[in-house]
């Protein structure tokens, strides 16, 4: 339908009634920078990093409606060095140290630094105290690398019918936390088959005993760009798994 | 699913919102036990995780125990004077943060307490105390150390007077009880709407959205059940004026309520109270139980049948994002105070996702005018985009701070010639949320289309020094950012990194444009109101006073943050010295 469309870009791309600017991209095969998105769940706008243009005000993709004629701006350098700043921020924020995180290669945020063209991590770091968890029999905590995207928050509820994760405390304080009396994961009742227990765009909940199982080089992000990540089309990524469900 | 809240038998406070429950347990603990979390929980049939995320998110709940005199010195640049909590934690032997271990005390600081025309102020057990001198601090440590209940100390040490220095159209005009209620039931809601709209009144809380069309888009929004929400989360340093409408003009600020549940068509109404207002709380109970023994509240108010509706009051536990209308909403569901998404807005899904008006103290105030004089009356007065007056809260380098109620459109001299402010080098308009102006531009007026304000002004005179001013501000922007965005969580404490880095004599010329990229990412990217102008002092200083932060540069390219002679302090105090030979320079 003609009145059913806004530009990315420039392009011009159809949408359907209740299709937010990033379900209409994806689906259109445009990328749009995302770290707290995932199809399929309830968005969220909490990273910023599909921040876009529209109309000359800012938006975040996810969750902005789309509306008929809307003219976004995605793909600028403008946009992607605001992008490149607030990825740069996630790094110094928590504890990222990717040479020796069992994540690397298939890290979305890691990706996302190269993806910018991120040589460092510009700011001062914060060195933060987070506790590890390692309570659970097969799943792995590190509070290190949690950068509060709550897409574990939302797998769980949403998809997994449990209500496992929580985010707690304020500002720089804010922390994953687990539902139950003693606050420890083996407590809950994740199973490595959840969603939750896998969808951790960074090394912050990992499946224990299968670490290093795909060597450096074989990784999603040696073989992919970031930029295929939930695209639509043309290119369906091929996630490697580290681990049997 | 949520479900409304039920209210205790007096019916206008909330007794098992969680908030209430967990300020209970803090009062009886001085802390929340950890063993009292999961039969609360339980009780309130919520997830235990969410009763932890609420305790860990507002500043009131500790997870351990506090001292049985519990003191918290505002840190505000109007109310706050952190050298006498220095100098009383140096008489009662205790560090800021840190209860003396005979569970006697503890000493902290909390932003803004909303006192900024009393002098320096503090929270003691969440009672307000004023007028704070070297004298008082003595007498303080005094009770404290003879164990002297607090009900015992002094009662007018308590007494927080209004200051009404220059009353104006709504603070001069005396109205009878429920005299707007009368006015508008023989009107009807539709023509109430009309003369509102008539009148041309924007929301008082700053963002100044038209009030009639908030409530006409609530009035329409498909559903059965609405709501109507008064934000008294003044939270916003140097605000002082609802503190001192919901003292003495609270009937007003309830009927306001009840006459937009008769314009929209709600049944309850809840007026979220910030927790450093607590001790309004008898005030406004009484006000309420008045109200409904008049019958303007209740069922069949003023025998129209099916006109019902009633008011409960929450009262938040120190949180400034909560005065944001949406983070207001998802406290008084019980949550953290995190803004939502919008759109959807308010009007539409509101408290428990349904239609609701979230209206400021003042805002609330007008109405009940402009329901009794008219939309004319109210309109006489203002600008043509900004109708009627404003109520200011003024405060800082003046001879008589207090508040002043002006037309719109006063300019910000005058404000200065009226509270004797005419020394002043520089003006926080609307508090650090808003506009950082010096003298040449005291000429701008008060108003939503030149220099808008939700009521706070700060004097700052010739002597102050106004980097310590923005860095004031921006460790409040750090400790009060929700944490739900990377712009404004991250960028928050950031910030207040570089100030810090500038202010102590160690920032380069590269740092201070650093910050002002890092500010600039920030105001257009955040989520809420609360990023997008945390840096607005920062740039605004920049801008206005730019010598301020060049002055204190080092002439060199680059300087690391990392400062080894900080990073000792540690040593120092595990060794107990602080002589020269123990600091590298």
């Amino acid at each position: 339908m003609t009145n059913n469309t806004l530009f990315i870009d420039g392009q011009e791309i159809p949408f359907e009634a209740g299709q937010t600017i990033m379900d209409a991209a994806l689906a259109a095969g445009i990328y749009i920078p995302h770290l707290c998105h995932k199809p399929g769940l309830s968005p969220h706008g909490s990273c910023k990093l599909c921040t876009v243009d529209v109309d000359g005000r800012s938006a975040s993709a996810c969750t902005l409606p789309a509306s008929n004629g809307m003219q976004v701006d995605n793909n600028t350098p403008a946009l992607n060095e605001v992008r490149k700043t607030l990825t740069q921020m996630l790094f110094v924020e928590g504890n990222h140290l990717c040479p020796t995180c069992s994540k690397s290669g298939d890290c979305t945020l890691q990706a996302l630094g190269y993806h910018f063209g991120m040589l460092d991590g510009h700011f001062p770091p914060f060195y933060p105290r987070r506790e590890v968890d390692a309570s659970h029999p097969s799943v792995m905590l590190d509070r290190d690398r949690c950068i509060l995207c709550e897409l574990c928050v939302r797998a769980s509820r949403e998809v997994d019918g449990k209500n496992v994760f929580a985010i707690s405390g304020r500002g720089a304080q804010s922390h994953l936390i687990v539902n139950t009396v003693s606050g420890k994961l083996g407590d809950s009742d994740l199973q490595t088959g959840d969603m939750a227990a896998h969808i951790c765009p960074v090394g912050a909940i990992l499946i224990k005993d299968h670490g290093y199982e795909v060597p450096i080089g074989m990784r999603t992000f040696d073989l992919h760009s970031v930029a295929e990540s939930d695209v639509a089309s043309p290119v369906t990524l091929k996630k490697t798994e580290h681990h049997d469900a | 699913m949520q479900t409304e809240l039920r209210s205790s038998l007096a019916g206008n406070q909330c007794s098992d919102h969680l908030l209430h429950r967990l300020h209970d347990l803090q009062s009886r603990f001085q802390h929340i036990p950890a063993q009292e979390i999961p039969p609360l929980a339980t009780e309130l049939q919520l997830p235990i995780s969410q009763v932890e995320a609420v305790i860990d998110f507002y500043s009131f709940f500790h997870r351990s125990p506090r001292g049985r005199i519990d003191l918290l010195f505002s840190n505000c640049t109007s109310c706050g004077d952190l050298s006498l909590m220095q100098q009383l934690c140096t008489s009662l032997d205790v560090s800021p943060g840190i209860t003396r271990a005979d569970g006697a005390v503890s000493i902290d600081e909390t932003s803004c307490i909303g006192m900024c025309d009393q002098g320096a102020s503090l929270l003691v057990n969440g009672r307000i105390m004023t007028r704070l001198n070297p004298q008082r601090l003595q007498q303080i440590a005094g009770l404290v150390n003879a164990g002297t209940p607090l009900d015992a100390w002094p009662a007018e040490w308590f007494a927080v007077p209004d200051h009404v220095r220059h009353p104006g159209l709504l603070l001069n005009d005396a109205l009878q009880p429920g005299a707007g209620l009368r006015a508008a039931i023989q009107r009807g809601a539709e023509n109430l709407l009309a003369e509102i709209n008539q009148s041309g009144l924007r929301g008082r809380g700053g963002a100044g959205f038209n009030t009639s069309l908030k409530w006409q888009l609530c009035r329409d929004a498909p559903a059965t059940t609405r709501y109507v929400v008064c934000n008294a989360d003044e939270g916003e340093p140097g605000t002082f004026k609802d503190r001192v409408l919901l003292n003495t003009y609270a009937q007003q600020v309830f009927e306001g309520m009840t006459l937009c549940a008769y314009a929209i068509g709600a049944k309850h109404g809840y007026l979220y109270l910030r927790g450093e207002y607590r001790y309004l709380l008898p005030t406004l109970e009484a006000t309420l139980a008045e109200q409904r023994a008049a019958n303007l509240l209740g069922e069949n108010i003023l025998q129209q049948p099916g006109f019902n509706f009633d008011i409960s009051i929450v009262v938040g536990a120190g949180a400034y994002i909560c005065g944001e209308e949406s983070a207001l909403l998802e406290s008084l569901e019980q949550k953290r105070g995190v803004p939502r998404v919008r759109p959807p807005f308010p009007v539409t899904h509101g408290y428990l996702g349904q239609p609701t008006v979230v209206d400021n103290v003042e805002t609330l105030v007008a109405a009940t005018h402009i329901a009794v004089q008219g939309g004319q009356w109210f309109k006489a007065q203002g600008t043509e985009k900004s109708a009627g007056s404003k109520v200011l809260s003024v405060s800082g380098d003046c001879a008589t701070p207090g508040i002043y109620e002006f037309p719109f459109g006063t300019s910000l001299q005058q404000v200065l010639d009226a509270c004797g402010g005419q020394d002043a080098q520089a003006v926080q308009v609307g508090g650090p949320s808003g506009t950082l102006v010096g003298q040449a531009e005291f000429g701008r007026k008060l108003a939503f289309e030149d220099l808008a304000t939700g009521g706070s002004i700060m004097v700052y005179g010739a002597q102050r020094d106004l980097l310590a001013v923005v860095r004031n501000f921006s460790h409040f922007f750090a400790h009060e950012s929700c944490g739900f965005c990377t712009p404004c969580r991250v960028g928050t404490p950031l910030l207040r990194k570089y100030v810090d880095k500038i202010a102590s004599g160690h920032g380069t010329p590269y740092d201070q444009e650093e910050m002002a990229r890092l500010a600039k990412v920030m105001k257009r990217r955040s989520h809420c109101g609360l990023g997008q102008t945390a840096a607005n002092p920062l740039l605004d200083l920049l801008e206005r006073f730019p010598h301020v932060c060049t002055d204190r540069l080092l002439h060199q390219d680059y300087e690391p943050f990392f400062n080894l002679d900080a990073a000792l302090a540690t040593t120092r105090t595990l060794t107990h010295r602080d002589d020269a030979e123990a600091h590298l320079s």
